[in-house]
């Protein structure tokens, strides 16, 4: 390759400990290795953020070639639209289940750090359904939240609900919250168990046993022993240890897998809404990603939904800059 | 700290009873994927009669059902050979070099990890119309091929090997293309075996992108197959199941050979540097 002979010619600066101020000739050195990634990123990544941003102050539609400037149009349609703000709630709602996956996760990562055989067979099983997470699992899914012939609710049945108790699950628009479908507003004869809170749990089985776990598993084992075992000495209960000695170690992961799990929130439900729900039933599973793709793809508005997608990277920034402001970003860095 | 017998057992008995929980799905799709039509809809879990022939029937009702599978992995493996080439040079310049604007360039790389994918995916769209590449294998593959996340894995591990190594080579002389093919490039396999396996297993799945860029049936993959298999098939479970199951085969596969560079790299990616 003829990188080989460009760089070879004479010393290059590596990273060192006897520091010189770099010079222009190590950039060229450095654009050689850096030009296949970086016109990539160029191209792909860098170059589609203006244009997206371009696009959103744009009528384009995927239909017709010409397009003329609309100003904020598209963003004002977007704040006058119900729609919008109906498929944000929906987006946050899917939040409630957050707490719920954290602190499984962080519970099956304390059992398996505790001195026993067979912790990577378990290990191995619990993170099957993050690792094989896809559309074949969502189909799956479909299947066993049927309501008539269903895994899940014949479980119940099992276990004595009687049948005219058995969620609809996605059939169904209610809701743990009693949020009104159409509006936003509560209505107390939507609170149950439907098509959202369906989604949520299969969010939380295909989660739990994955990433997250591992990533508090890998800071258990970076909690130093004789912490615990002092405040043992001392007369501490397991979960007073655990409050007081554990829980603040396992600060800074905690805050990583928050920003991680807001970011990823905030951009989700797409492949869920695509594969088993059509974005329904009556909207309720449409997230902002969905009618991103719908708006664009299906409707070929490419302005308006590119203003639709700037606004959810605007609410990504925002959680995730009062995130960092109120969570202790020391304990990140260090 | 020493565990009493009690409590071995208590811990026993939940991770049981959650690898049951775990497990339940996947059981309750291999099953289904072996009954006969007659029993989908019956309630005993384990078929009566063993119906194999579902998993040739896949392929009678949706022909191109094999062509979906080779078009994923052809796919996949390219984009991980790309993935994995030009996160490494871009790692290797980020750790290891030292040039005037590195460490903006590299703040830009990380900020755009922030960026929700819809953002950029309309462009990429209008990119691919306008190259007319809608429908082909390279646009399937070309935009996916460069990633942000896999110049920022591969420059965290490139950071973890001794600096020693390569100044040493740099006296003898070495070029800075003989230091990275001959010193990090070895020593950094753990790192690059990782992100193989994480892009190979990601784009295997990838379902957005495809979704936009495939139109004829002999161009799907897997997951876009799949979901056409769900539409088109509706009523035929048993026949999904199997399909499900079939599809399942290659990353189940990748991960027993790779779970231990999977493990580790998910921790490695949350390290800040």
């Amino acid at each position: 390759m003829s990188v080989t002979a460009s760089a070879g010619s004479r010393p290059v600066a590596l990273e060192g400990r006897r520091r010189r101020r770099p010079r222009l000739g190590d950039l060229w050195i450095a654009l050689l290795f850096l030009l296949p990634n970086l016109a990539g990123f160029l191209v792909f990544t860098a170059g589609p953020v203006v244009v997206s941003l371009i696009n959103s102050f744009t009528d384009r539609t995927l239909l017709r070639q010409d397009w003329q400037w609309v100003g904020f149009r598209n963003y004002t349609d977007m704040a006058a639209d119900p729609l919008f703000w109906i498929f944000l709630v929906n987006t946050v709602y899917f939040f409630i289940g957050l707490p719920i996956a954290m602190a499984g996760s962080l519970f099956l990562a304390t059992l398996l750090h505790q001195k026993i055989k067979g912790v990577i067979l378990f290990r191995t099983l619990l993170y099957l359904p993050s690792f094989t997470a896809g559309v074949a699992i969502m189909l799956l899914w479909k299947q066993l939240l049927n309501p008539e012939f269903g895994l899940i609710n014949n479980g119940l049945g099992v276990l004595g609900v009687p049948k005219a108790d058995w969620p609809q699950w996605l059939n169904s628009t209610k809701n743990l919250l009693a949020l009104h479908p159409e509006r936003l507003a509560f209505d107390a004869a939507q609170w149950g168990i439907g098509a959202r809170d369906a989604l949520m749990l299969m969010g939380i089985w295909t989660g739990i046993g994955g990433g997250n776990m591992l990533l508090y598993l890998a800071a258990l084992s970076n909690v130093p022993e004789e912490l615990g075992e002092a405040a043992a000495l001392d007369g501490a209960s397991g979960w007073a240890t655990f409050r007081h000695v554990t829980w603040p170690q396992l600060a800074p992961t905690t805050f990583f897998i928050l920003i991680m799990s807001f970011i990823g929130g905030f951009q989700g439900g797409f492949d869920q809404a695509r594969v088993m729900t059509g974005g329904g039933p009556v909207n309720t599973t449409t997230t902002l990603a969905y009618h991103i793709y719908v708006k664009a793809f299906e409707q070929f508005q490419i302005g308006y939904a590119s203003a639709v997608s700037w606004a959810l990277f605007a609410i990504v920034f925002a959680v995730t800059v009062i995130n960092w402001k109120f969570g202790n970003k020391e304990d990140l860095v260090s | 700290m020493k565990l009493r017998p009690w409590q071995k057992w208590l811990i026993y008995t939940i991770l049981i009873i959650i690898s049951i929980g775990t497990l339940l799905p996947f059981f309750w799709m291999v099953f289904t994927s072996f009954k006969p039509e007659s029993e989908v809809k019956l309630l005993n879990p384990i078929p009566q009669n063993w119906n194999p022939q579902n998993y040739a029937a896949v392929s009678v009702e949706a022909p191109f059902f094999g062509r979906y599978y080779l078009n994923s992995v052809f796919v996949a493996a390219w984009v991980t050979f790309l993935t994995v080439f030009t996160s490494a040079m871009a790692g290797f310049a980020f750790a290891r070099l030292r040039w005037p604007g590195r460490d903006a360039l590299f703040t830009l790389y990380l900020a755009t990890m922030m960026i929700p994918g819809v953002v950029t995916m309309i462009p990429n769209f209008q990119i691919m119309v306008n190259l007319r590449l809608l429908d082909s294998y390279a646009g399937l593959i070309v935009p996916a091929a460069f990633s942000a996340f896999g110049t920022f894995m591969i420059r965290q591990f490139m950071l973890t090997i001794p600096r020693a190594l390569d100044e040493a080579s740099v006296i003898d002389g070495a070029s800075a293309w003989k230091v990275f093919i001959d010193v990090i490039m070895p020593l950094a396999r753990p790192g690059l075996i990782t992100l193989a396996i994480f892009t190979f297993l990601g784009n295997y799945g990838s379902f957005f992108w495809p979704l936009v860029m495939v139109k004829s049936e002999a161009m799907r993959t897997l997951p876009i197959g799949l979901m056409a298999f769900d539409s088109e098939y509706n009523k035929a479970t048993h026949l999904m199941m199997a399909a499900a199951v079939m599809s399942l085969l290659p990353p189940m596969l990748l991960f027993l050979v790779g779970q231990k560079y999977l493990v580790k790299g998910i921790q490695l990616g949350a390290v800040k540097g």
